[in-house]
């Protein structure tokens, strides 16, 4: 299988005042180019670390990670993020928001006019033209994470990381992103690592999930593939047995073999 | 990188909230604002949903019809208005009738009615010249604003990249701290006679003296400002990997912005405070020399009127930085 993103014995222990804290240990993952791979376990399980590893904020401990045959030394638009709060800089316009990434990126080659048209693409991907000129507290919480999203895409990165990015959204905001998100996935072929402790969301979304075993000195526990022909539906989803079967699975790894301890949960 | 950084100044941000509550106090002396707070609150009380609204009033009766809810209404706004307008007005009409029975047993103190005579002489022509020490009063406070300016200004141009530095490189914090801990709490009247010496004058000596003490809550809240922008705005710079200039000019300064504004406010105050005992030892031309001449001429109720003076506008100076401050808050999302 081809290894576009590869992780290979990563640990990260953190020193705090306590002494050392083992994370993560031993993390071994492949994904191929396009894939869509969904992190999922109990909060604390180091699910952010390693996201933030993939993007580079942290460095790891042990082991080495790869994007496109390259160590990862450092966050870079090549790794774009969609952060779980959003992110949005509340002095700029989600035009601007957008604009900040798309100059870094493509500002040396293209003129104004070009990235101008690039942020407005942006803004359409997602469904916002008409917010363009808003400010974040002008917006709902949805719009601002779909702002994020397309802040991220606009970056036209290796992959796409995000961060529970629809963990503060209600259900049918969340829904409905979620569809957006796969059709954007689709038309894009982002490779993407999404985090979250959502167990319909992984199951709707991923190409993989990538179950993490309880921290600390957590580790992934089983990988389970999601062999469900997109596009997917999520209406006609819930009447297909083998959705029922993927979505059992994880959730007898999350509650029966890695059942979170009371002070964890 | 942050946790050290944070160690570091932790008597910073405890200091600058002293610094900040100065002012508040100052404020709390003042009859002015508190009403104004307690008159937003029954306005949002009003102006919400009318259940709310009548049940705030005395007047309406709990089976308020609708009709009567927007009779209500009014007379909630008229009441909010009377209560933000009624307690300052009494807090006045009580300082002045105080002052006027204290100071009809002699005492030489002039009461009101001398003082406000004088003042309508007095400020019928505010912009005279007699000559060096005899100008009217618009002059002094004119002169005195422009010493605070100049050396707010210089302070300003100095402090706020300062602030910014120390902010964001946890070494220069750490060089800079304890010299900021050990200079800011100096009376800054003590480095008048330094002033007096470098510049051989009196007028640069005592600008000299509005910068010392403008600096300090400059530097001390652009740099805690600076070291309180969000991880995650950073987090964006760094996924972004912005240049250290854009980071500045996007992600540092509208975030410092807030905290640095209120460094200015905290700055004008002081050297509002300060301007007056500088120019009372510096002389020349200023409301503090005035006052003090005034004293040497025996005008108290000048005096008087030269400390109503120096209160409205310092309260001026101090609601149109906040009002600025305003303003240019974003909100946090």
């Amino acid at each position: 299988m081809e290894k576009f993103v590869s992780i290979e014995n990563v640990g990260q222990t953190f020193d705090t005042r306590k002494g050392r804290f083992v994370a993560l240990r031993d993390v071994n993952l492949n994904i191929a180019r396009g894939e869509f791979i969904a992190l999922i376990g109990h909060s604390g399980c180091g699910k952010s670390t390693l996201l933030n590893l993939i993007a580079g904020l942290t460095r790891p401990t042990a082991g080495v990670l790869l994007c496109d045959g390259r160590e990862i030394a450092g966050p870079g638009p090549e790794r774009a993020v969609v952060f779980q709060n959003h992110s949005l800089l509340p002095w700029l316009t989600c035009h601007e928001n957008i604009l900040l990434a798309v100059e870094r990126v493509f500002g040396a080659r293209e003129r104004k006019a070009e990235l101008r048209d690039r942020t407005l693409a942006a803004l359409e991907l997602v469904g916002l033209t008409h917010a363009g000129q808003k400010y974040p507290s002008e917006i709902s919480g949805g719009m601002k994470q779909r702002v994020g999203i397309a802040r991220a895409l606009s970056m036209q990165p290796k992959v796409l990381l995000m961060d529970e990015p629809f963990g503060a959204l209600d259900a049918l905001t969340r829904a409905r992103l979620q569809d957006e998100l796969m059709k954007i996935c689709a038309a894009t072929k982002a490779t993407t690592v999404m985090v979250t402790h959502d167990v319909d969301e992984a199951v709707l979304l991923a190409d993989r999930i990538v179950m993490m075993t309880n921290g600390p000195a957590a580790t992934i526990g089983e990988i389970l593939a999601v062999e469900l022909e997109r596009p997917r539906n999520r209406l006609e989803l819930a009447h297909d047995s083998r959705y029922a079967a993927y979505r059992a699975a994880v959730l007898e790894f999350l509650y029966e073999k890695q059942a979170s301890h009371p002070v964890a949960a | 990188m942050t946790a050290t950084t944070l160690d570091a100044t932790t008597d910073a941000p405890t200091k600058i909230a002293a610094v900040a509550r100065e002012p508040e106090g100052l404020r709390m002396a003042m009859p002015r604002p508190l009403p104004d707070a307690a008159g937003a609150a029954t306005t949002l009380a009003a102006g919400s949903a009318p259940p709310p609204a009548s049940t705030a009033l005395p007047a309406t009766t709990d089976a308020a019809v609708p009709a009567a809810t927007a009779a209500g209404k009014r007379s909630g706004r008229l009441d909010a208005v009377l209560r933000s307008v009624l307690p300052p007005l009494l807090g006045f009409a009580l300082f002045i009738g105080i002052w006027h029975l204290a100071t009809q047993s002699a005492s030489g103190l002039p009461g009101p009615v001398q003082t406000w005579e004088a003042a309508t002489a007095l400020f019928a022509d505010p912009f005279y010249r007699n000559g060096p020490n005899d100008q009217g009063i618009g002059w002094n406070v004119l002169s005195s604003l422009q010493r605070v300016g100049i050396g707010f200004g210089f302070a300003a141009l100095v402090g706020i990249p300062l602030g910014f530095i120390v902010g964001r490189f946890s070494f220069m914090n750490d060089m800079v701290n304890p010299l900021i801990s050990l200079l800011r709490p100096v009376s800054p009247l003590a480095w008048l006679p330094i002033g007096l010496l470098v510049f051989k004058k009196a007028d640069p000596a005592a600008t000299w003296t509005i910068f010392i003490c403008s600096i300090w809550p400059m530097i001390i809240n652009t740099a805690v400002g600076v070291q309180r922008v969000p991880q995650d705005y950073l987090n964006v710079a760094r996924v972004l990997a912005l240049s250290e200039w854009k980071i500045v000019t996007r992600i540092l300064f509208p975030a410092v912005l807030p905290y640095m504004l209120t460094g200015i406010r905290l700055s004008i105050g002081t050297a509002w405070l300060v301007i007056v005992a500088a120019e009372m030892l510096t002389g020349g031309v200023g409301i503090g020399f005035w006052v003090w001449d005034e004293w040497n001429n025996l005008k108290v109720e000048h005096i008087i009127i030269a400390i109503f003076v120096i209160g409205i506008v310092g309260l001026l100076l101090e609601q149109s930085l906040i009002a600025l401050a305003r303003r240019c808050s974003h909100e946090s999302t």
